[in-house]
Order: structure tokens, then C-alpha cells, then sequence
């Protein structure tokens, strides 16, 4: 089987912060990490692979220092990957991002072809999940999203059968391959990396596609291939002001006391 | 499909509400989303349509004319009985081609972001997700979008100025509840859809619910209890289902209590969780971090127990409360048991007490 898995590198927003006077964000020092749940999704290609048999690349679309993160997918099993950057792809939208990287697949499709795509449900930067079922529509794979099992893949008769997770329970459904699948967390445990992968990543060379390698249509990346356009950014604004009722100087009892008047005031009791 | 191309001597009008159902029940945020959609409508002077897509489904249409449709279209047919990425896909785009809609909203459901981004792929539109605010500039007449990012550390306001429809997604509870006038009627369209099985890659085979102690519908909840890291492991987790239980209230979390397996992803509030806007939020041991405020701020009344005092929540709590929580906690659990509750005391109905 031959899978292509989309990783991000993102900033850490778990760490990000907001500067209490100028309300802009602090990013300096903000560690980049691999996007937690592509994370994941490098893991289950590399279980599929295990399973069936066959060979995993990783692609990012980013900067130069993208390669980070796929040197990573590289410690966590990925055979190869591909870096996917030119300077003309930036300010690229979800829409313009889902072209480059499909006109990437499509690439390494034309050198071997690919089975199945598996990303991460979400970025934590851009939180939009919308650019996996993009990729999904440019090239006609059957799109299988929050998927949480793949229960079976069956090579010959080009089926997969996957187990969604939706609100209120579970759902399985078949589909026919070529597929691309977004995962969630819940799929699985990411694995320490045995030694040999982390010797190999650390002298990993990831293949360069940029514009012209791809052929791209100018018209179509970037700002100009970008239906969506920021027209501001703000900090959130505050709620309006409440009250500590009780500081460190009341007892629990006290504090306990005071807070359920404020609820019954409320007539939330 | 042929290319999708905004042709700019097409006109395009009104404002499309796709409304989500599943086995003829409607998913609650198309209604919050006809809500919005109808102010969206009049700010534009045109029409508020919806879109609903099954089988069975022909009685839904008095509900959406209710909460504000101007307009429902209807695709009743077999192959859109269980929602599927592929068929819900055709029909819409294939409804948005022939009726040029200016506007595009889906609810933010599992099943809108899978859908949502499929159809703006494939009419090559912009697409928005998870906007908690929309408007229409009042000198351009575009929809401004306004969402959070960076994991909830900034709002950015977005437009689609060019291409149509200009699409966004909205997560549930973001917008209220519109009031339903059953008298309310409007134009009925129902329209085919030439797409046989057998061009589906896809079948549902089973479905299986959350059995009961998991199936937790937290979105739904008048009171929430959260707990964070605070609460320091599965024990502490034990002593808020008690103030939940005294509350009247369910049990949810933000991130760490979930990774560390205290507690189930289901309970999880927050960017990568759920939205909730209770009345009541009693935030446990939480710091109050951007990513799950975003969950939660929309709570009416937020109170906060942490033994930080600079703990981000406090900014966002009504009533804060700085101690320790495993003191607090149980002297408040202690000191409801003695409290008389109103009856119907969350509902918007008083109840009126004979002597």
C-alpha cells in the first residue's frame, strides 16, 4: 500500500500568549512541534504499513524550517518525505493550500501509485480541518473523516472500512480506495521512536517540490489563489469585569457562604 | 463537474441555511443559524433560504418556516437517507449552480466540517469555519466573518470578497435560539437529485451510541462543573460530580484532565473540545488558558475557584473564588444540602405557588 501522510508544523499555541500592553502575540520562543493530531496520523500510516505492507511518505507544505517536522515523521516511521515550499506559496488560504498539496499528491502519484492519504483532523494553528477533505474532492478520493479505528483494509477488492467518531456514538462505515482519511487523537498512542529511526531522521534529507517543480498555476496560490482575505486581527475582547468574593482570607466555609447568595441573587438556585 | 466559476454577471442572492438532520430529526444549530441568518437576510434586503437534504424528510419544512425561512428546498431521495460526504456534496453544489446563493452557512457539527469544506473545494469558494460572529459591512454588503485563531489567542475577521457563495461554518450554541412562530409560511421548492447508488464510494454499515455513563450531552447542560489539572487526578474528579450532583449539573473538563485520562474526551470543553454557554459555569482548579475560554465564555454566569490569584479565569469569571479547591469544594457541596431550590428554577417559566 502506498500512503502519502500531511503533516503541519505549527506553533506551540498551547503556549502562545497574548502582551498584556500591546495585545499582540508573543511568538518568540514559541517552540515549533508536528501538529499533535497529524502526529497521530503518521502513526496509523506507519500501522497500516506494518499490517498490509508497503511504503509511507510524509509531505509538509511550509517554510524551509518545515523540515524539522518531517524529520520527525521520519523518527516515527515515515520511509521518506517530501517538503513542499517556495516563497510564492505564502499567504496561501485553506482553499489555495488544498491545490498545492493535491498537485503534490498527484505528483508522487504519477511516480507510484497512492492508495491512501491519511491527515490530522485539525491544525491547532488555523483550526479549520478544512484542508484535508479538500485534497480529498481535488483528487476523487472517498473522504472518511474523525476517524478514530480502521477496522479493514482490503488491497485487492479496494475497500477500507473505518470507524467514524461522531457526537453521540460511533459509526463504521466502507469506503472504496483510494481514500484519504482525517484521524483523531483517540486512534492511537504514539510510540517512542526506536534508535535506527532516530539515527536515520537525524541525517534525513527531505525531497524539495516548489513551484516550478509542481507546475502550479500562479493564479491559483498564494494571496491571489486565496478566495479569503484577513481583513483585521484583534485580541478577544475581555468579558465585563466580576468579582473575587472571596480571597485568600475567608474561610472555605465563608467563601462557600457568600458565593451561594450570589447564586440565589442570580436566581441560579 | 465543470469547473465552478463566479461569473460576475451572474446575480447572487440570499442567504442559504443548510439544515443539518439526521433520521428526521433537525440538529438544533440550523435553527440558531436561521436566527442569524434572517437578520443577515434583511441586512442584505433579500430572502432567507434553507436547504435540507434526506429521505422523509417533506414534514421538517413547517419547523424551518417557523424559525424564519423565507424559502425551503427540499431533496427527497433514497441515496441522502444517511449523510455521506459524496451525495450531500453533488446536491448542494449542484443547488448552489443553479440558484446562485450569496451566502452559504452550515452549523460547525462533525458533519458540517466534513461537508463544508468538500463543497467550497469543489465550487472553489471561500470558506470560514467556526465564525462566532457575522455581519454585513454596510458599505461593501460583504459578510464579515469573525473567528477565532491561533488557538483561540486572537480574532480575525475574514471576507471572501470575490467569489460566491461566501461560506461559513458556526458551532452549536454560538448563536441563541430564534422563537419559533408556527404560523410561519414560505415558498416550498422541492427539487430531484439524478445520483444513483452505485456512484457512491461510500456506505454507512452500523452505528453504534455511547452507552449512557459515557453518552454525555454536556452542550445541553444548564449547570456545568468543569475541572482542570487542578483537580489532580480521577479522585478529584469523584468530589465535582458531588457539587455537579448538588447543582443540578453535569461534570466536563478542560484539556489536561482528558490527556491524562481522569475523565472522558467527551466531557472536554474548549478549542479542541466542546462549546458550551450554560448559565452556569463553575470552573474547578481551571487556569482559564485562551483554549478552553473559547469553550466556555459564552457561559452567562462563570465562577471560578483556583488558589491563583493571577490565574487568567479569574478575568473571565463573574464571581471568583481564590482558594483551595479541595476546601472550598466540599464546604459548598456542605452548604447546599441546606438550600431550598426553587422549582423550575432554570427555566424561563415561573411557577406560580398555590398558598
Amino acid at each position: 500500500m502506498n500512503i502519502v501522510v500531511c503533516v503541519k508544523q505549527v506553533p506551540d499555541t498551547t503556549q502562545v500568549r497574548i502582551h498584556a500592553e500591546t495585545n499582540t502575540l508573543i511568538r518568540e520562543g514559541i517552540p515549533s512541534i508536528v501538529n499533535p493530531y497529524d502526529v497521530h496520523a503518521v502513526e496509523a500510516a506507519v500501522a497500516v504499513k506494518e499490517s498490509v505492507g508497503g511504503h509511507v511518505t510524509a509531505i509538509t507544505m511550509g517554510p524551509p524550517q518545515a523540515r524539522e517536522a518531517l524529520k520527525e515523521t521520519i523518527s516515527l516511521g515515515a520511509d521518506d518525505a517530501v517538503l513542499i515550499s517556495d516563497r510564492a506559496f505564502a499567504g496561501s488560504d485553506t482553499l489555495a493550500t488544498g491545490y498545492i498539496l493535491s498537485e503534490a499528491i498527484r505528483k508522487l502519484h504519477g511516480e507510484s501509485p497512492i492508495d491512501l492519504i491519511i491527515c490530522g483532523k485539525q491544525s491547532i494553528d488555523g483550526d479549520t480541518a478544512q484542508v484535508g477533505p479538500g485534497i480529498a474532492q481535488r483528487l476523487g478520493f472517498t473522504q472518511l473523516t474523525y476517524v478514530i479505528k480502521i477496522r479493514e483494509i482490503d488491497v485487492p477488492a479496494r475497500r477500507i472500512v473505518v470507524e467514524r467518531q461522531l457526537e453521540r456514538g460511533h459509526q463504521v462505515v466502507e469506503g472504496q480506495l483510494p481514500a484519504l482519511l482525517t484521524v483523531v487523537k483517540e486512534m492511537n498512542e504514539v510510540r517512542y521512536a526506536p534508535l535506527p529511526n532516530l539515527i536515520k531522521a537525524a541525517k534525513y534529507e527531505p525531497r524539495l517540490f516548489d513551484l516550478e517543480s509542481l507546475g502550479l498555476d500562479r493564479s491559483l496560490i498564494g494571496l491571489k489563489g486565496s478566495p479569503t482575505t484577513v481583513r483585521r486581527i484583534f485580541a478577544p475582547a475581555p468579558r465585563a469585569g466580576g468579582e473575587i468574593i472571596a480571597d485568600g482570607s475567608k474561610t472555605a466555609a465563608e467563601a462557600a457562604a457568600l458565593l451561594i447568595e450570589k447564586l440565589q441573587a442570580e436566581k441560579l438556585l | 463537474m465543470t469547473e465552478h466559476v463566479t461569473e460576475s454577471t451572474i446575480e447572487y442572492k440570499d442567504v442559504w441555511i443548510f439544515v443539518e438532520q439526521e433520521s428526521g430529526q433537525i440538529n438544533p444549530v440550523a435553527f440558531e443559524l436561521l436566527g442569524e441568518g434572517r437578520r443577515l437576510a434583511d441586512d442584505l434586503g433579500q430572502k432567507l433560504a434553507a436547504v435540507i437534504l434526506g429521505e422523509a424528510i417533506d414534514k421538517l419544512a413547517g419547523d424551518i418556516f417557523a424559525r424564519g425561512a423565507d424559502k425551503v428546498i427540499i431533496v427527497d431521495d433514497p441515496v441522502l437517507k444517511d449523510y455521506r460526504t459524496y451525495p450531500y456534496c453533488a446536491a448542494l453544489v449542484e443547488l448552489s449552480e443553479k440558484y446562485h446563493p450569496q451566502v452559504l452557512l452550515m452549523g460547525a457539527t462533525i458533519l458540517g466540517r466534513d461537508l463544508a469544506s468538500a463543497v467550497a473545494t469543489e465550487m472553489r469558494t471561500g470558506l470560514t469555519a467556526d465564525c462566532t460572529e457575522l455581519g454585513i459591512d454596510p458599505e461593501t454588503k460583504l459578510l464579515t466573518q469573525t473567528r477565532p485563531a491561533f488557538g483561540g489567542n486572537v480574532m480575525a475577521t475574514i471576507l471572501c470578497k470575490q467569489v460566491r457563495p461566501q461560506m461559513s461554518t458556526v458551532r452549536p450554541r454560538v448563536f441563541k435560539l430564534p422563537p419559533a412562530d408556527c404560523d410561519r409560511a414560505g415558498e416550498l421548492i422541492n427539487e430531484t437529485m439524478a445520483l444513483s447508488e452505485d456512484e457512491v464510494p461510500t456506505k454507512v454499515l452500523e452505528f453504534t451510541a455511547h452507552t449512557s455513563h459515557s453518552n454525555v450531552e454536556i452542550e445541553t447542560a444548564d449547570v456545568i462543573v468543569a475541572g482542570g489539572r487542578g483537580l489532580g487526578g480521577e479522585e478529584g474528579f469523584e468530589l465535582l460530580k458531588k457539587l455537579a450532583d448538588a447543582l443540578g449539573g453535569e461534570v466536563a473538563a478542560s484539556r489536561p484532565p482528558v490527556e491524562m485520562g481522569w475523565v472522558t474526551s467527551d466531557r472536554q470543553i474548549g478549542q479542541t473540545g466542546k462549546t458550551v454557554r450554560p448559565k452556569l459555569y463553575v470552573a474547578v482548579g481551571i487556569s482559564g488558558a485562551v483554549q478552553h475560554a473559547v469553550g466556555m465564555q459564552g457561559s452567562d454566569i462563570i465562577v471560578a475557584i483556583n488558589k491563583d490569584p493571577e490565574a487568567p479565569i479569574f478575568k473571565l469569571a463573574t464571581y471568583g473564588i481564590v482558594g483551595n479547591l479541595f476546601e472550598v469544594v466540599p464546604a459548598l457541596i456542605e452548604a447546599l444540602a441546606g438550600v431550598v431550590r426553587t422549582s423550575g428554577d432554570l427555566s424561563c417559566e415561573t411557577v406560580e405557588n398555590d398558598g
